[in-house]
C-alpha cells in the first residue's frame, strides 16, 4: 500500500544496455528515470495547467479574444503579460520581492515561506511515516487540531517559567496529536480496523470536539461568548528569530530537528527497521519477529504526535489564539507534502518549503493581481498526482520508457506475444484486448 | 459489453446473497448485543425517565402548517412517558437476553424498535418542560433532507467499491456537481438543466479517479484524497473569479420545484415528508431500488461483484476486469454527481465554496456502515441525517446535551462498526489492489 510500490513498475529492470544505443538516447533515458526530472516536470505541468486557468479566468484576455482574428497579436500579448504578472508576483510573495521599498522587506517572503512551512514539515512527516509502514493516515487535520488545542490550553491556563512553559506546552501538543493518532493505531492493531476510515471519522470528530471547547468557559477563559480562546502566554509562545517585522519564530528549527530525527528513526532504529518492514510484508515482518500490532501502533502514535507537534507549533508560532478553524487546509496539504516527498524525510522537508513557497506567494499573487488563491490548492493537487503517476509524465513530454525501448517497438513485442498466446490456445474464447 | 454464452452456467448457479456463509457449527452465544440493550435502556431508564422533571410536559407538533391533514399537537407528561419507554426498552433487552440464549435469531424489528423508542424517550427528556413544541415533521424532513447527498454519495461508493475501486473522491464529486449544476442551471435558467449537467461532472471526477488506479496503478486512496484537493481548488478559483465577476449569468440561483404525489403526499406525518419532494429526491428513491435489485440480481451486478472479489476468476470466465471498473466507477460518479446537485438546484441555493463540506466523508462512512449494500448504506445515511436533525432542532430550542455530541454521534458510530463492534464488516476483498494481468 506504500506509495513508493507504484514506482516498482517502472523502476529499471536494469538489462545490458544495447550497443546500438547512442549516448545521447542513454542519458535522455537515465533522466527520465531520476525522480527528480518527473518532479521537475509535474512542476512544469502544473504551471502550465495554473497559467491555462489564469488566462481562461482573466477578463482582459477575453476582451482581447473579442477581436482576436483582427489583431491575434494582442491576445498573445496580454496573455503573457497576465502570465508573467501572476507568476513574478506568485515568485516575488515567495522567495525574493524586487520591488520591495526596503532590503529587510525584500527578503521577507522567503522567512514567510518558511513559517508557512514549518506545519506543514512536521505535519507532512508524521503523514510519511505512516506511509513508509503502509499505512495511509488521513488523519493529519484531526491530529493538527488535538495539538493545537491541547498546546493552546498549556499555553494560556499554565502559568510557568519561561523555558519550561513553552516545553510543557510542545509535549501537550504532541501528546494530543498522539491521542488521536494512537486510537486509530490501537484499533488498527487490535481489531484491523481500516486506520483511513478511522482517521477521517476522528477528524470530524475533532472537528466538534473543538467547537464544543469553544463554548466553554472553563476553557476558552476570555469572559466573552466568541468561539475563540485566550491568547497564549509570551511565556509559551515560540520566540521570533529575526527580530520586528518577521514573522519566523523558533518552530523552523523544531521542523529540521524533527526531519533530522525522522531520518534516524526511519533510517538507522530498530523501530523504523520494523516500521519499514510492516510497510513492505506484514506477513514476512511477523515471521521475522516484528511484533505487527504494536509496530502499527506506534507508527500511528508517532506520526500522531509529529502532526500533533505541528498544530502546536501553528498556534504557538503564528496564530497565538486558538479558533475553529486553526487547522485551515494544514491536514490535506500534509498529505500532498508527504506525497511529494516520497515520504522521505528531506523529501518532506523541501515539498514543505515548495508548498509553503506556493501559499506565501499565493497571498502576494491574490493582493497584486486578484489571481485567487485557490490556484495553489490545482497547482498542488496536480503536481502530486502526476509524481504518482511516472508513466503519464513520460507520455507528455515524449519520454522514453525506462526499459529503453521505443513505444513502437514496445506495441510490437505485445502484439507478437499475444499472437503466440493466440495460438498456444486450443479454443480462443477470451476477447484478448489488452 | 460483449456476452460469452459459456458464462451462463455460473451466473445462474451462484444465487444472490453470496457474502453470507452458512456456518452449521454452533457459535458461543454472543452477549454482546444484549448487554449493550440493557446498558441503553437503564440509561434511558436512568437519566432520560428519572432526570424528567416531574410534572412538566413534553409537547410533539404532528404537522406544519401548510399540511392538508392537520393532525392536532400532542402533549405528554414526560417522567411518566419516558419511564414507561424505558420500561418497554428494558422488556425488549430482556427479549434479546432470552433469544440469545435460546440461539434464536431475532428480526431486523427489534433493533429498530428499540432505537425508535431509545429516541423517543430522548426526545421526550429533550424537551421536558421547554414550553416549546419538538416539530415532529420538521425533524423528519431535516433528516431526509440531510440524507440525500449522503444517500447518492453511499451509492456511487458503493458501486465503486464493488468493482475493487476505493472511493475517497465522493466528497469532489458531490462538489463537481453542486458546481456544475449551479453553472448550468444558472446559465440556461433551467433548474432541470442543472440537473441533467450535474451527474457528467460527477462522472468525469470518477474518470479521472478510475485512469489513475487502472492505468497507472497508482494507489487509489491517494488519487481520491488528491482530487477532492484539485475539485476543492478548481471550483474555489472558479467561483472566486467567473462566478463572482457575473453571478447573474453564472451563479443564479435556481430550484426544482416541489412535486408532490397526488394522495400519498396527504398521509399525515410521513406523506409531506417523503412524497412532497423534487424529483432529485424521487430518483433517489429510484436508484437505491434499482440497486438494491441489479447489484444481487442483475448480470452486471454479479460481474461488479465478481470484479471487486476475485478479479482473476472474473477474468478467466472473459469478463474484461479494467473496463469493468472503468465503467463502474465513471456510472458511478454520475450517481454522486447527481447527489452534488442537491445541494445548489436541489436546495434552490447559489454555489458557494466548499459547500459539500465533508458530507462525502459520511457517505463513505454510511456506505461502510451498511456493510457495502444498498439496503444497509440507506438506512445508515438515514441514521446520520437524522441524527444530524435532532442535533440541529435541540440546538435551536436549547437542551441538556451539547448539540455538537448528537453530531458527532455518527462518526462515532462509525468508528465502533470499523472496530468489529457491530458484526464483521468486510469490504469486497480485491478493493484498492490493481489488476495487473
Amino acid at each position: 500500500m506504500s506509495p513508493e510500490k507504484n514506482n516498482d513498475d517502472d523502476a529499471a529492470p536494469g538489462g545490458a544496455l544495447k550497443e546500438a544505443e547512442s549516448r545521447l538516447h542513454y542519458a535522455v533515458r537515465e533522466l527520465s528515470q531520476a525522480s527528480w526530472v518527473i518532479t521537475l516536470l509535474s512542476v512544469l505541468v502544473a504551471l502550465v495547467v495554473g497559467a491555462l486557468l489564469i488566462l481562461a479566468t482573466n477578463p482582459q484576455v477575453q476582451g482581447t479574444l473579442g477581436y482576436f482574428f483582427a489583431q491575434p497579436g494582442d491576445f498573445f500579448l496580454t496573455s503573457f503579460e497576465v502570465i508573467r504578472d501572476a507568476y513574478s508576483a506568485l515568485f516575488r510573495g515567495a522567495v525574493y520581492d524586487w520591488q520591495a521599498a526596503t532590503p529587510e522587506r525584500s527578503i521577507r517572503p522567503i522567512t514567510e515561506t518558511l513559517v508557512n512551512a514549518v506545519p506543514l514539515i512536521l505535519a507532512g512527516l508524521g503523514i510519511a511515516i505512516g506511509f513508509r509502514s503502509g499505512m495511509l493516515n488521513i488523519g493529519g487535520q484531526g491530529q493538527i487540531i488535538l495539538g493545537a488545542t491541547c498546546a493552546a490550553f498549556i499555553g494560556y491556563a499554565f502559568q510557568l517559567p519561561v523555558g519550561a512553559h513553552l516545553l510543557l506546552a510542545l509535549v501537550g501538543g504532541a501528546l494530543g496529536g498522539a491521542i488521536w493518532g494512537g486510537i486509530a493505531g490501537v484499533l488498527k492493531a487490535k481489531t484491523g480496523a481500516n486506520e483511513v476510515i478511522v482517521t477521517i471519522m476522528l477528524n470530524n470528530i475533532a472537528l466538534y470536539l473543538i467547537a464544543w471547547l469553544l463554548r466553554q468557559q472553563w476553557f476558552v477563559q476570555t469572559g466573552s461568548n466568541q468561539p475563540i480562546a485566550a491568547p497564549v502566554d509570551e511565556s509559551a509562545r515560540l520566540f521570533g528569530i529575526l527580530g520586528t517585522g518577521f514573522r519566523l519564530h523558533a518552530g523552523i528549527f523544531l521542523a529540521i530537528a524533527a526531519t533530522v530525527f525522522v531520518w534516524w528513526l526511519l533510517e538507522r532504529s530498530t523501530l523504523g527497521f520494523e516500521f519499514r518492514a510492516i510497510g513492505e510484508n506484514p506477513e514476512a515482518a511477523r515471521t521475522a519477529g516484528v511484533n505487527v500490532p504494536k509496530a502499527t501502533a506506534l507508527v500511528l502514535i508517532i506520526g500522531g504526535a509529529l502532526c500533533g507537534l505541528g498544530g502546536a507549533a501553528h498556534l504557538l508560532g503564528t496564530e497565538y489564539r486558538l479558533a475553529a478553524g486553526i487547522a485551515g487546509t494544514l491536514g490535506f496539504d500534509a498529505i500532498t507534502v508527504a506525497l511529494l516527498g516520497r515520504s522521505k524525510p528531506l523529501g518532506t522537508f523541501l515539498a514543505g518549503v515548495l508548498f509553503g513557497g506556493l501559499r506565501a506567494g499565493g497571498v502576494l499573487m491574490q493582493a497584486q493581481t486578484g489571481t485567487p488563491i485557490d490556484i495553489v490548492l490545482v497547482l498542488q493537487s496536480v503536481i502530486v498526482l502526476l509524481i504518482a503517476a511516472p508513466p503519464l509524465v513520460r507520455a507528455i513530454f515524449f519520454l522514453p520508457h525506462p526499459d529503453g525501448s521505443s513505444r513502437s517497438s514496445r506495441r510490437r513485442r505485445l502484439r507478437e506475444q499475444q499472437a503466440a498466446e493466440t495460438a498456444s490456445q486450443p479454443a480462443p474464447r477470451q476477447e484478448v484486448t489488452k | 459489453m460483449s456476452e460469452q454464452p459459456t458464462q451462463e452456467p455460473g451466473a445462474v448457479a451462484v444465487k444472490a446473497e453470496p457474502r453470507q456463509e452458512v456456518d452449521t457449527r454452533l457459535q458461543p452465544i454472543k452477549w454482546k448485543f444484549p448487554i449493550t440493550y440493557v446498558l441503553l435502556g437503564l440509561l434511558s431508564l436512568g437519566v432520560f425517565a428519572l432526570l424528567s422533571p416531574t410534572g412538566s410536559v413534553t409537547q410533539f407538533r404532528l404537522a406544519t402548517a401548510s399540511d392538508i391533514v392537520t393532525l392536532p399537537a400532542v402533549n405528554v407528561p414526560s417522567f411518566a412517558t419516558a419511564l414507561v419507554l424505558s420500561v418497554l426498552q428494558l422488556g425488549l433487552a430482556a427479549l434479546a437476553i432470552f433469544a440469545a440464549a435460546r440461539r434464536i435469531r431475532l428480526g431486523i424489528w427489534h433493533p429498530m424498535l428499540f432505537g425508535l423508542l431509545f429516541v423517543l424517550a430522548f426526545l421526550v427528556y429533550a424537551g421536558a418542560g421547554r414550553g416549546a413544541f419538538i416539530p415532529v415533521v420538521t425533524l423528519l424532513a431535516g433528516a431526509l433532507m440531510l440524507s440525500v447527498p449522503l444517500i447518492f454519495g453511499a451509492m456511487c461508493g458503493l458501486v465503486g467499491e464493488r468493482s475493487g475501486i476505493i472511493n475517497i473522491a465522493i466528497e469532489g464529486q458531490l462538489l463537481a456537481g453542486a458546481f456544475l449544476a449551479a453553472v448550468a442551471a444558472s446559465f440556461f435558467t433551467s433548474a432541470y438543466v442543472g440537473l441533467l449537467a450535474a451527474p457528467f461532472a460527477g462522472a468525469a471526477v470518477g474518470g479521472l479517479l478510475v485512469w489513475f488506479a487502472v492505468k497507472y496503478h497508482v494507489n487509489q486512496i491517494i488519487v481520491g484524497v488528491v482530487l477532492n484537493v484539485l475539485v476543492i481548488g478548481l471550483t474555489s478559483f472558479l467561483y472566486s473569479t467567473v462566478l463572482t465577476q457575473n453571478a447573474e449569468m453564472w451563479n443564479a440561483r435556481q430550484q426544482l420545484p416541489r412535486l408532490p404525489i397526488p394522495g400519498l403526499s396527504q398521509i399525515p406525518i410521513l406523506g409531506p415528508v417523503l412524497f412532497n419532494q423534487t424529483i432529485l429526491v424521487y430518483l433517489m428513491y429510484v436508484i437505491v431500488f434499482a440497486l438494491h435489485i441489479l447489484v444481487f440480481k442483475s448480470r452486471w451486478g454479479l460481474r461488479m461483484r465478481a470484479v471487486g472479489e476475485h478479479p482473476k476468476a472474473a477474468d478467466t470466465v472473459g469478463i474484461n476486469v479494467p473496463r469493468t471498473r472503468v465503467f463502474n466507477t465513471v456510472l458511478a460518479g454520475g450517481i454522486a454527481g447527481l447527489g452534488g446537485a442537491y445541494f445548489t438546484v436541489g436546495q434552490g441555493l447559489a454555489f458557494g465554496q466548499e459547500m459539500s463540506a465533508g458530507q462525502g466523508f459520511i457517505a463513505l462512512a454510511a456506505m461502510i456502515l451498511g456493510r457495502w449494500n444498498p439496503k444497509g448504506a440507506l438506512l445508515a445515511a438515514l441514521l446520520f441525517g437524522f441524527s444530524t436533525s435532532v442535533g440541529q432542532v435541540l440546538s435551536t430550542i436549547g437542551t441538556p446535551v451539547p448539540s455538537e455530541m448528537l453530531l458527532m454521534l455518527p462518526y462515532v458510530i462509525t468508528i465502533f462498526a470499523v472496530a468489529g463492534f457491530v458484526g464483521r464488516v468486510r469490504p469486497p476483498a480485491a478493493e484498492g489492489v490493481p489488476y495487473i494481468k
